[in-house]
This record gives structure tokens, C-alpha cells and sequence, in this order.
């Protein structure tokens, strides 16, 4: 990795990547809020580069993280970092992203750098989720309906994936509910495109794992 | 029933059940665990020892670091252990830990100055490890496959402590991050000299003893002041426990309970001694004072 703090610069490139993965393209324009100790000390540490340097695509050894803003910018990227409030639940190194991609895919994230490079990203449009970026993940929000669950774990065993985890998170009986799924195997595009036809799902985001 | 946490007793155990030498049974083991075969995994951590010598040579041409508080300091050593007369009083650490220190302060430079490092097993501990590997290669001749092999068993040690407890400031203090990367690299140096698995958990348990409760205090909360002497403090650590381990003098705790009281030392203590800078060196007024005036020069 690119020095010089574990959490607050390859955890950060690793936040970066996975917000990008859950974006689902390179982003355009990246709005971003740095929480707590990322507020502090964001410029010491480089994590304003490393995050950036992630949503680029790049990884956390790669060494043109000291030069991402001005790469980036180059590259057409659009990006602001703003020091600010995430509320006292919030991890003390948390960052959200508001991303917009050339495609027009737009995205809000909440994640947090909790140690020794390892991340969690913790809300995506509002959806609270547990993403790692350890193995690659499925997140489906759909309707809170009975059967959504199986129907969906069914068609992922037919394709010979297997479920490592899984979490369901609910606003509330019969409103949104949001699946997180990590499997041991990336999700090819056609499994995808399968769950995305059944009724009750609203969306499917294929999120691949991070380095 | 209740899951297991893993325990470097019980991996030593099950390599004597499976009758293999501890680095085969663990090298196997890497390898199930990513899908890969031995010599992927070998391969791998030759990347990382690479990587490793290439921050140690960053570090020592002197670099500084991004803040302007740190920097030079390797390479000052290197240049006054060089130029003196009287080796017996300029030379007070001997070749092994002198060289190790030097090398563990440029690891840690050039990690400072947004060099490309290996975390070991964080940032904030990045120069031990190199340190301790690239000194006995010069200066006991440990050849290259050797030093592969210690990385990998320094690499499980961080894996059982990682499991076990935690190895960040953040939750653990410096104990937990220096903490850590002396014990995994005192247990490579235990590997290196021949100790086998029990000697290698006294030194990881010796180490603990010496540098429990170690806090996590950085200046600005920047990865340089205190810790990049603590990386070299930590290397002396890591050879005093590693010496003792081999020499069989043993440790009365065993690493898993030295490692699991680490965990809760560190999860004692207050917020302002894990890496918040709140507390300790980080509030004294010399640190307060240059912490105002970097600030105000970053943020405008």
C-alpha cells in the first residue's frame, strides 16, 4: 500500500473503490463529506488523494495516489471535499460520497474506514447495508413480500453460487427491504438480469469485491 | 457451541498432528485459505519482502514527509554510524538491532512521506518488520527463501492476533499496531535462528509483556510523531524477545492469553489514547502549539 496510515489513506482508496463499484461506473463528479477524524486530518494523511485515487479505479499500492487530484482532474473528474457531520452514531473516520456517473447513474454512500485498512460501507441511497468489499456482493432492495428471499437464493444455487452472507434489512412490513448478499463467486450478468425480472425486486447492484 | 477464535498453541498442535514441519503446515494453510497454490502464496509474500526493500531504500535517501514534521532521520543514523571513529561508543546497538533500527526509522520515512509500503501488519507499523528482515540478511546472511518463509509465519501471527484481538489505534493503541508488528517480526526472527512453534509463541508473548498498554498519541494525528521512533523502539523489543525465545528462557503466559489481555488493555483504554490525538504527546503544548499551526496552514 501507498503510506502513510492504513485506515486513513488504503482504507480510504478502498472506501473510494468500493463506492465506485457500488456506482457501477467511473464517477463524473464526486461530492464529498468527510466525518470526525477524516475532517481533521484528511490533507496529513492523504486521504483526500486516496479516495479519489479509488473512485478512479486505482488500488491502494498503486503509486499515483499522491497525484490523484490533479490526475483526476485531468482525467475530467469533478470533486469537492467538505468537512462535516454525520450525526454522533457515526464512525469517527466516515466519508460520504455523492457520485454522479457519465452514464447519468447517480448514488449517495456512507462508509467508514474501521481499522487497519478494512472498511464498511454502511448506507447506500438511504438503504442501510454492511458492505465489506471482501467478496463480491448482490444488493437488492425490493418489496417486502414473503417468498422474495427464497426466489432469489434459489436462482443464485442453480447457478452454483454460494451464499457467504447474507443480510435483510426492512423499513418497515410490506414497505422496502433491502437484501445484501456476499457470494464466493462474481455474479455473471445473465444471473443478474434473472433477478431483476421478478416482480417484487426493485433493483439489483452487483458490487464486486475490493483489493 | 461456542466458535473458536484461532490460537497460535493450537496451530502449532495441528501441524504436530499432521506431522509436518510448522512452515509447511502453514504454507498450506495460506494457500487452502485464498484458493491458491503453495507457490502462488511463497510468490506472493516474496512481493511483499520486495516491496519492503524498496521503502527501506526510499526511506534512506531522506526523504520528508508531506507535513514537513518528519524525515532525514534514517539516513542522519546511517551517516553518523558511518563517519565514527570509535566504533565501541558510536556503534552502541551492534550491527544486528543498529542496522535494524535504521532500516525500520526509513520504512517508517518513507511511509511518512506517502512511499509505497507493506502494512505490517498497519501503516503506523510499517518499519519493523522490514527492518528486523533486511538487517539479518545483511548481517547474518540469511538468504532470501529464509526471510520468504519468516514473512509468511510473521503473517500468521498478525492473522491470530488480528482474529483474537485487533491491530488497530484505533481500538487497540499502539500496543495493538507496534504491539503487533514486533511480535509477528520477532517470531519470524525466532523462525529464522531455528526455534520451533512454542519458541515462537513465547517471543510474541515476551513482546506483549514489554509493550502492553502502549498508546496510540500522534501528533495531529498524523502518522509520524511518536511513531516513527516507536518503530524503531519496537525492533528493539522484537530482538530482546526473540533472543530470550530462543535461548529457551520461555514465557509464563502463553502468546494467545498475552494476546487476548492486549485486547483488553487496549479496549480499556480511554478514548484519547487511541489515535484520536487527544491525549498523551499529542496534547503536550510543543505538540499543540505546531498541531495550530498546521492546521491553520492546510485548512486556510
Amino acid at each position: 500500500m501507498i503510506g502513510p496510515s492504513s485506515s486513513h489513506t488504503a482504507g480510504a482508496c478502498r472506501l473510494g473503490l468500493l463506492a465506485a463499484g457500488i456506482l457501477g461506473e467511473r464517477p463524473r463528479k464526486a461530492e464529498i463529506l468527510l466525518h470526525g477524524s477524516f475532517a481533521h486530518t484528511y490533507k496529513g494523511h492523504g486521504t483526500d488523494r486516496a479516495l479519489i485515487a479509488g473512485l478512479m479505479g486505482w488500488q491502494p499500492d498503486d503509486a499515483r495516489i499522491p497525484d490523484a487530484l490533479r490526475l483526476a482532474e485531468e482525467a475530467g473528474m469533478e470533486f469537492s471535499f467538505t468537512p462535516g457531520d454525520l450525526g454522533s452514531m457515526a464512525h469517527p473516520n466516515s466519508v460520504q460520497f455523492r457520485l454522479t456517473g457519465a452514464k447519468g447513474n447517480a448514488c449517495e454512500i456512507i462508509g467508514a474506514s474501521i481499522g487497519g485498512g478494512q472498511i464498511m460501507v454502511t448506507n447506500v441511497d438511504g438503504y442501510p447495508v454492511e458492505l465489506r468489499g471482501v467478496l463480491p456482493a448482490l444488493f437488492v432492495p425490493h418489496r417486502d413480500e414473503p417468498g422474495v428471499i427464497a426466489l432469489v437464493s434459489t436462482i443464485l444455487a442453480q447457478k452454483m453460487i454460494n451464499i457467504a452472507s447474507m443480510r435483510v434489512f426492512r423499513e418497515g412490513k410490506g414497505e422496502t427491504a433491502t437484501m445484501v448478499i456476499e457470494c464466493d463467486q462474481p455474479v455473471p450478468a445473465d444471473v443478474i438480469r434473472h433477478l431483476e425480472e421478478l416482480g417484487p425486486v426493485k433493483l439489483v447492484r452487483f458490487v464486486d469485491k475490493v483489493s | 457451541m461456542k466458535k473458536d477464535k484461532l490460537s497460535w498453541a493450537r496451530l502449532v498442535s495441528e501441524a504436530e498432528a499432521k506431522q509436518l514441519p510448522l512452515i509447511d503446515y502453514l504454507l498450506e494453510r495460506s494457500a487452502a485459505q485464498v484458493e491458491t497454490d503453495k507457490d502462488a502464496v511463497l510468490k506472493k509474500t516474496e512481493s511483499m519482502l520486495q516491496v519492503m526493500e524498496e521503502a527501506v531504500a526510499y526511506g534512506m535517501t531522506g526523504v520528508k514527509s508531506n507535513s514537513g514534521l518528519t524525515g532525514g532521520s534514517a539516513k542522519k543514523l546511517k551517516e553518523y554510524i558511518t563517519a565514527a571513529a570509535d566504533k565501541r561508543s558510536q556503534d552502541l546497538l551492534g550491527p544486528v538491532a543498529g542496522t535494524a533500527v535504521m532500516y525500520a526509522l526509513a520504512a517508517a520515512e518513507a511511509n511518512a512521506a506517502m512511499g509505497r509500503i507493506v502494512a505490517a501488519p498497519t501503516a503506523g507499523a510499517s518499519g519493523i518488520l522490514p527492518g528486523i528482515l533486511l538487517s539479518l540478511k545483511e548481517n547474518c546472511g540469511v538468504p532470501r527463501k529464509k526471510l520468504v518463509e519468516a514473512l509468511l509465519v510473521a503473517g500468521v501471527i498478525g492473522e491470530v492476533i488480528a482474529n483474537r484481538a485487533s491491530i488497530a489505534g484505533a481500538t487497540g493503541g499502539c500496543q495493538a499496531e507496534c504491539g503487533s508488528g514486533a511480535a509477528m517480526a520477532a517470531g519470524a526472527v525466532v523462525y529464522v535462528f531455528g526455534g520451533n512453534g512454542k519458541q515462537i509463541g513465547d517471543a510474541v508473548s515476551i513482546v506483549f509483556k514489554n509493550m502492553l498498554g502502549l498508546v496510540c498519541d500522534p501528533v495531529a494525528g498524523l502518522v509520524e510523531v511518536p511513531c516513527i521512533k516507536r518503530n524503531a523502539g519496537s525492533v528493539m523489543q522484537c530482538l530482546l524477545a526473540a533472543e530470550l525465545a530462543l535461548a529457551g528462557v520461555g514465557s509464563f503466559i502463553p502468546a494467545d492469553e498475552a494476546i487476548d489481555a492486549m485486547d483488553k488493555v487496549g479496549r480499556s483504554l480511554p478514548g484519547g489514547l487511541r489515535e484520536t490525538a487527544e491525549g498523551g504527546l499529542a496534547v503536550t503544548p510543543t505538540a499543540k502549539a505546531w498541531t495550530e499551526n498546521y492546521f491553520k496552514k492546510i485548512h486556510g
